[in-house]
């Protein structure tokens, strides 16, 4: 279906994906756990950008902006007012909703690289007003998850098997979402915006209301990226959060897998994030080595394909049906 | 035919700034025509289309589709109450396959997938693409997305069809092809307003033809009418041929 993608190799895909998702429970090891917990966490917020950033085209650097606020929601409703962060996660997906309205409302018209910069900035103000709520908020020091030990109704647990299992559910859901967008009309709508807007309009597509409900939903699934995010280290500060990182990173993850395809996110992060743990025990714990890494795959990727591991995966293993002769 | 007044430009103008693109225009496209808008390089031509769909508002005048004003109303508005344009600069979904792009047309009227499928492919048939359905849309030639283009205005059924410059750069092959289409496409029902710069097709195709010049109409009849009047040749000759 869309840019080519055969539906038929899902069912492909989805049979390797159950495969390898067992494998790190076997195991039993809490070190390779631990890394494949953040592998899927990382295929769970691109999975979650990509309705924005992937389906609808829209580059957006600031989705730590939501992840921060679903981290921050939960661990603050959870430590003041004792709600399950199983709840306050979707007072974080509320809110985080209400933000994509106010960033989307006043970003979402501009184009390309200025909508880009648009949402760096409201991640970057977030963080500063953060920062600066010492008393609601615990300030630059941030909060702390109030230890429980093993308590899965308040999404606490000192096992990691309890968390792989947690964020493998959320990986599925979020593949169905963007399943079902794909596969919509919703879905040609949003990638019809990616192609040429103007194009969209004239063809009847309302592209700005579209695109808004593409943030919403991309909001809100990465803010409850966060909360697991905060009841997983129990432990939320402005940089962690709300770091410039942190948004470079997920959309990094899901371009170099394919952006607006529907299997691209998890193999952007099936890459990335393993070989992120790698470059980091090998070098000895260098600063940065991880964002070098980063920087030096994409490259290599769009280099060799800008559409990404998917379509690299589809030229290898099948003929390029659609790039057809031409007349 | 009953010549009901499909889309009426009533005193249009339109001013960027300072400079007056479009001034006091009017005309009308009745049911089941086709129109020919015709004039020299920077006339205000594709402004008329920009307006008449929602891209741009008219500063004076009104324009009214099927006797409802849509000046000021956005695309989508226009295109849902059977008003589509296309681009003089062809505006594929280049990553999309050719079907698909036929099929963000068709989902206007056809919110199953699948039933946007089919008009899709249908509308695919009619306009001569339908051995390229599953083409990458960039890959197309200049005449296939021309052909395109036309195709995704065609599959959200439009009562009105704004063609800009659809057989710029074709073959004249492929001109005659495109000719038979708009022909075909007026038998089916569907009226159209075209910019041409291609005098024998205009010619060929049009019940009427306007003549526009630095923003203001300058002619409007048949076209036997429009090509013998002396406005017209001395704007497309220069003036001293005009006696």
């Amino acid at each position: 279906m869309m840019t080519g993608q055969g539906s038929k190799h899902s069912s492909l895909w989805g049979a390797l994906f159950i495969v390898l998702a067992i494998v790190p429970l076997l195991t039993g090891s809490q070190y390779v756990l631990s890394i494949a917990v953040m592998t899927l966490l990382y295929a769970y917020l691109a999975l979650s950008w990509n309705v924005l950033g992937g389906i609808a085209g829209q580059l957006s650097l600031g989705h730590s902006a939501y992840f921060g606020i679903g981290a921050y929601a939960s661990t603050w409703f959870f430590v003041h007012m004792g709600l399950s962060p199983w709840i306050g996660m979707w007072i974080g997906a509320a809110l985080a909703i209400v933000a994509a309205v106010i960033v989307g409302i006043s970003s979402l018209h501009l184009r390309g690289a200025y909508f880009a910069l648009a949402t760096i900035a409201s991640a970057m103000v977030l963080k500063t007003l953060v920062e600066n709520a010492d008393d609601l908020l615990g300030g630059p020091r941030g909060m702390e998850v109030t230890l429980l030990r093993d308590a899965p109704w308040q999404f606490q647990s000192t096992g990691k098997e309890f968390y792989y299992v947690i964020v493998l559910v959320f990986v599925v859901l979020a593949l169905l979402i963007n399943w079902r967008i794909l596969r919509s009309r919703y879905g040609y709508y949003l990638a019809a915006v990616r192609n040429d807007q103007d194009a969209a309009l004239a063809l009847g597509v309302p592209t700005t209301r579209y695109k808004l409900y593409a943030a919403m939903i991309s909001a809100a699934m990465t803010a409850i990226g966060g909360t697991f995010y905060a009841q997983f280290v129990l432990f939320v500060s402005p940089d962690k959060v709300f770091g410039a990182n942190l948004g470079v990173v997920i959309a990094v993850v899901c371009i170099i897998g394919g952006r607006g395809t529907l299997w691209g996110p998890v193999l952007g992060a099936l890459l990335l994030l393993p070989s992120e743990e790698l470059a980091r025990s090998f070098s000895g714990g260098l600063l940065g080595a991880d964002m070098m890494l980063y920087g030096l795959l994409l490259m290599l990727v769009i280099w060799y394909e800008p559409r990404g591991l998917v379509a690299i995966f589809q030229r290898w293993f099948k003929r390029p049906v659609k790039q057809g002769v031409t007349k | 035919m009953t010549s009901t007044t499909l889309l009426e430009f009533d005193g249009v103008g339109k001013s960027f700034g300072g400079l007056r693109a479009i001034d006091n225009v009017s005309f009308t496209v009745n049911d089941g025509e086709i129109v020919g808008l015709i004039g020299p390089n920077g006339a205000g031509k594709t402004t008329l289309f920009s307006m008449a769909s929602g891209f741009l508002k008219p500063t004076d005048g009104q324009i009214r589709f099927r006797g409802n004003r849509v000046d000021g109303f956005d695309p989508p508005h226009i295109c849902r109450a059977g008003l589509v344009r296309t681009f003089q600069i062809v505006k594929p979904f280049g990553e999309m396959t050719v079907i698909e792009n036929a099929m963000v047309g068709a989902f206007l009227h056809h919110a199953r997938p699948q039933d946007a499928r089919e008009v899709a492919a249908r509308v695919l048939q009619q306009v001569g693409l339908g051995a390229r359905q599953e083409q990458v849309a960039k890959t197309l030639t200049l005449s296939g997305r021309k052909r395109l283009e036309v195709a995704k205005a065609l599959a959200t059924h439009p009562k009105l069809l704004l063609l800009d410059e659809v057989m710029a750069g074709l073959t004249s092959v492929e001109t005659a092809e495109m000719l038979e289409l708009i022909q075909s496409l007026r038998a089916s029902g569907v009226s159209i307003l075209v910019i041409e710069h291609n005098m024998k097709a205009v010619m060929s195709l049009s019940n009427k033809i306007v003549v526009i010049q630095y923003g203001k109409k300058i002619a409007e009849g048949t076209p036997v009418e429009v090509a013998n009047d002396p406005q017209v040749i001395s704007a497309y000759l220069g003036g001293e041929h005009a006696a």
